[in-house]
């Protein structure tokens, strides 16, 4: 065998022409261990640890049917640049495509980039101020024009127009994108970063046609007919949509990876509830896959001991948690509440924090309220793997709580409530209306009852607790109480976003119409450098433990109670094959989905 | 008559100002906002929702919204979704067809349900089948057909396996199957709320008919000699019906309504489950279209239902 067959074969493996076992069954042929192949693929780039982190496509063929697909709330609109939550961006997945996805192991995977970005094939600069994509050739629009660069560079001007009012604007607005050649373009940083992976990535990254979207790109953005009717690269092409309703696809013949997609057409159905859901697929076996079933977990076992479909928890970086609000919420500074001038009068006090946390049952609330749904966590920061802090402790004890307040000072009144200076431990507990968080909320009042501290339960409609309605003082961003609860999100496998929510220039105030991250308003300079030292550290290793000392610093002062993981939640009946991930969408790799004879 | 028709049309006039005015202000003191889920989301910095919410107007005072939300409505611009981006007129047309199909059969099977078990048991007052029918009427309207609607689903979906309990606005199949195939997923949804309205039917067709089978009249006719069958189908189901009919007629705006409750849990894609969801999203513009046009249908129905009367009994007169 000559150097040329084997760079030929290997091209074909690249290609995906040619499976990986394929190619190490060829070399054995002529002698060549199995190892030697392998390693041999690894330093041609055909990249084993992207293989490792997306499972096997099994299929040869096409013509798998019907894929039907149930969500509980409903996609209503088709452009990615104007969804506003995960059920657009997964409908809109279906037809657009970003340049890479994140696996669920949180590695990138390339999807329309020919390759991932890297400082060893030069991608990335050295200096961490630009990343060079090199896109894959021979991509077609589902209308037959070729997708170029042009495309790629459209959709940053399109994304940061602020006329355009997308929602994707954040990750478009700080970075500038030049065209290099017709396959190449270059992202460019004001600051070294990191974290480069968010333009055109994952959910923020789905690209649009400029030939189509080029005569709607400012205020007329809405007149737009593609909005409708989109028109991607992904491997699934328009067929129906009513919004509110129904989104429906079918093949894309032309799709850029052999043998995908697997089925003929693709049906999302949504609304109606979780619980029906689960049933459609788990139970009925009318649907193959149900999304984000936020039922609890018994029922989801019931239904899966009838034996036609699976539940699937995918772990991401989500976090139940409980904030102890560091300013005083009950006195007003220039008719503003929670005023950052002020402090908790007693939250100020480590042992009242320290017993709080200390009086926290996560095991109980594991055990009978979330389930396989939600681990019980000591971290902030839980995923991926390598940000996760070996140092906290999960410690729940009544007796310790006492004691520790005991020696603070804080005394039983005659009503059996603490007190100490004329400051008595009465607080209001805050969250939204959904029956897990109603129940931890209460185990959480029974326990402080023992401990002589009072707790008032509130909880707020969703829509209302979540706004971002100025006029209205219920909202977590206001946190107009001394405590609340809610989980956070971690859209990226990159915790960059995510632990911005405790530096002291992201504080949430009139001044910034309480928009701002940092909702418990604690401050803390230490964390405020690290964060810093973060932002520009290009060593993944050192930037690791600087992520892992900001948990630690913020779990330690107990200003943050993490209470439970939120992995994602799914079901599919036992033949379907889906490719989930944590980081990214639902939807992120629906060409590799398939279904089992 | 003429003259009667002008002034009710001109009262509905201010009736229906006043409507959108209490309407819009509701929903505009109504806390919350479009944008729950990019609240949380920490991808998306505040200035983008701010940006949003101002390129929505959501941030100009309720007066300068609601006069622009009028204006436009009378150039027969109904709007545009916060949610979907697209006008409002769009998606309830698309769900129009649904919704009459659904609701409208639905009606129809209550009057078929209604008509004959209720002359029949007013026929026969205190028999055994009057006993029964009104027993099955009563149970049938105090049942919440949420509960009835779960009862089905939970019966002949699931430990039957006979029908579908999502329903689907399209169905992959031609000819007769997709015939088939709509009857049977609109079996459930339909049934749920027919036997709810037929219920409550039943009894009002029952003492209508009891009101008229005492009258004089048709003792004369059975005097006459006339057959049973002629003097209840001639003489009294005909005079016993005039009230039905108006009461029909006041249930018209219902049947473009759409029935929120049972369409949310059979997945209907009708007007019931467009207005829950905009409600539950805080999109206004389609809160404000779709109860303004029924508002708007309930005063017309309500004039229809006059109109209807006074041609069916003619000792009403509107001179």
């Amino acid at each position: 065998m000559t150097e040329d067959d084997l760079r030929q074969l290997i091209g074909r493996v690249k290609r995906g022409s040619l499976s990986r076992r394929g190619f190490i069954r060829r070399m054995a042929a002529v002698g060549i261990t199995a190892p030697m192949a392998t390693q041999l693929l690894a330093i041609a780039g055909a990249a084993p640890a992207a293989a490792r982190s997306v499972p096997a496509y099994a299929p040869t063929r096409r013509g798998g049917g019907a894929l039907k697909i149930l969500y509980w709330q409903a996609s209503t609109l088709l452009n990615p640049h104007f969804a506003v939550g995960t059920t657009n961006q997964d409908a809109s997945r279906v037809f657009y495509e970003p340049l890479a996805g994140w696996a669920a192991d949180g590695t990138l995977h390339p999807i329309l980039a020919a390759e991932i970005p890297s400082i060893e094939n030069k991608g990335l600069a050295e200096d961490g101020r630009s990343v060079t994509w090199k896109l894959k050739r021979g991509v077609k629009w589902h209308d037959g024009q070729d997708f170029t660069a042009d495309d790629v560079v459209f959709n940053w001007e399109y994304a940061r127009n602020p006329a355009v009012a997308s929602t994707s604007a954040g990750s478009y607005r700080d970075i500038n994108v030049t065209k290099i050649d017709d396959f190449t373009v270059k992202v460019e940083f004001a600051q070294p970063t990191p974290f480069w992976a968010d333009a055109f990535v994952a959910s923020v990254g789905m690209l649009i046609p400029k030939h189509l979207f080029k005569d709607f790109a400012g205020a007329n953005s809405r007149d737009a007919p593609t909005n409708l009717r989109p028109v991607g690269t992904g491997p699934y092409r328009f067929a129906d949509f009513r919004p509110g309703d129904v989104v429906r696809g079918e093949a894309n013949p032309n799709y850029h990876l052999p043998n995908r997609p697997f089925f003929d057409t693709v049906e999302i159905k949504g609304g109606g509830d979780a619980v029906s859901a689960a049933r459609a697929v788990l139970q009925t076996a009318d649907y193959d896959y149900a999304w984000n079933l936020q039922v609890e977990d018994e029922i989801l076992k019931r239904l899966e001991a009838a034996g036609r479909g699976r539940v699937n928890i995918i772990e991401g970086g989500a976090v139940e948690f409980i904030q102890l609000n560091a300013t005083d919420p009950n006195r007003e500074v220039d008719g503003e509440r929670s005023h950052i001038s002020t402090e908790h009068p007693a939250f100020r006090d480590p042992a009242v924090r320290r017993a709080m946390a200390l009086l926290l049952d996560r095991k109980s609330i594991e055990e009978f309220i979330y389930g396989r749904t939600g681990p019980a966590t000591g971290n902030f920061l839980n995923n991926p793997p390598r940000f996760r802090s070996p140092n906290t402790t999960m410690e729940f004890s009544v007796e310790r709580a006492n004691q520790v307040l005991d020696q603070a000072g804080w005394a039983r009144g005659r009503d059996g409530i603490r007190a100490k200076d004329g400051v008595r431990l009465r607080f209001v507990y805050q969250t939204s209306v959904n029956a897990p968080r109603q129940r931890t909320q209460q185990i959480v009042q029974q326990a402080a009852r023992r401990a002589g501290i009072e707790i008032e339960l509130k909880s707020i409609t969703a829509s209302v607790f979540f706004s971002s309605d100025v006029a209205n003082p219920d909202t977590f961003g206001k946190f107009y109480a001394d405590m609340q609860m809610y989980t956070t999100t971690m859209p990226q496998a990159d915790p960059q976003r995510f632990m911005n929510q405790y530096v002291s220039w992201e504080i949430s105030q009139r001044a910034n119409s309480w928009q701002g991250r940092n909702i418990t308003r604690w401050r803390n300079a230490e964390y405020d450098a690290a964060f810093r030292a973060a932002e520009g550290e290009l060593d993944p290793i050192k930037r690791a433990a600087l992520f892992i000392r900001m948990n630690d610093l913020v779990v330690g002062s107990n200003h943050i109670i993490p209470v439970v993981q939120r992995p994602t939640v799914s079901g599919n009946l036992n033949t379907l094959r889906p490719v989930l991930s944590g980081w990214d969408l639902t939807m992120w790799l629906l060409s590799d989905w398939y279904r089992e004879a | 008559m003429t003259q009667y028709l002008i002034r009710r049309l001109l009262i509905a006039v201010p009736s229906l100002l006043g409507i959108s005015v209490i309407l819009f202000t509701v929903l505009a003191l109504a806390p919350g906002d479009p944008f729950e889920e990019l609240a949380t989301n920490p991808a998306v910095p505040p200035e983008v929702r701010m940006q949003l919410r101002a390129s929505l107007g959501l941030d100009d005072p309720i007066h300068v919204r609601y006069i622009a939300w009028l204006t436009a409505m009378l150039r027969g611009e109904w709007g545009f979704s916060f949610i979907s981006r697209i006008d409002v007129d769009r998606l309830i047309l698309q769900r129009l067809p649904t919704t009459l199909l659904v609701i409208g059969s639905s009606q129809v099977v209550a009057l078929m349900i209604a008509l004959p078990v209720g002359v029949l048991a007013a026929t026969r007052p205190y028999s055994l089948f009057d006993k029964i029918a009104n027993t099955l009427a009563f149970l049938g309207f105090s049942l919440p057909t949420f509960f009835t609607g779960l009862l089905f689903i939970l019966f002949f979906s699931i430990y039957l396996d006979w029908l579908p309990f999502v329903y689907r606005s399209q169905i992959d199949a031609t000819g007769w199957r997709w015939v088939w195939e709509h009857i049977r997923q609109a079996i459930m949804p339909v049934m749920v709320l027919g036997l709810f309205q037929g219920a409550a039917w039943t009894r009002f067709v029952r003492s209508a008919v009891l009101d008229v089978i005492r009258l004089d009249y048709v003792t004369t006719a059975r005097a006459k000699g006339l057959e049973e069958r002629v003097v209840i189908n001639r003489h009294v189901v005909r005079n016993a019906l005039i009230p039905v009919v108006t009461l029909v007629a006041l249930q018209m705006p219902t049947v473009f309504g759409g029935a929120i409750v049972t369409e949310q849990i059979f997945r209907v894609p009708g007007i019931g489950s467009l207005l829950i969801s905009a409600i539950l999203a805080n999109d206004t513009p389609v809160i404000m279209a779709v109860t303004f046009v029924f508002s708007c249908l309930v005063i017309f129905f309500n004039l229809l239902a006059d109109i209807l009367y006074g041609w069916l009994d003619p000792r009403i007169s509107y001179s």
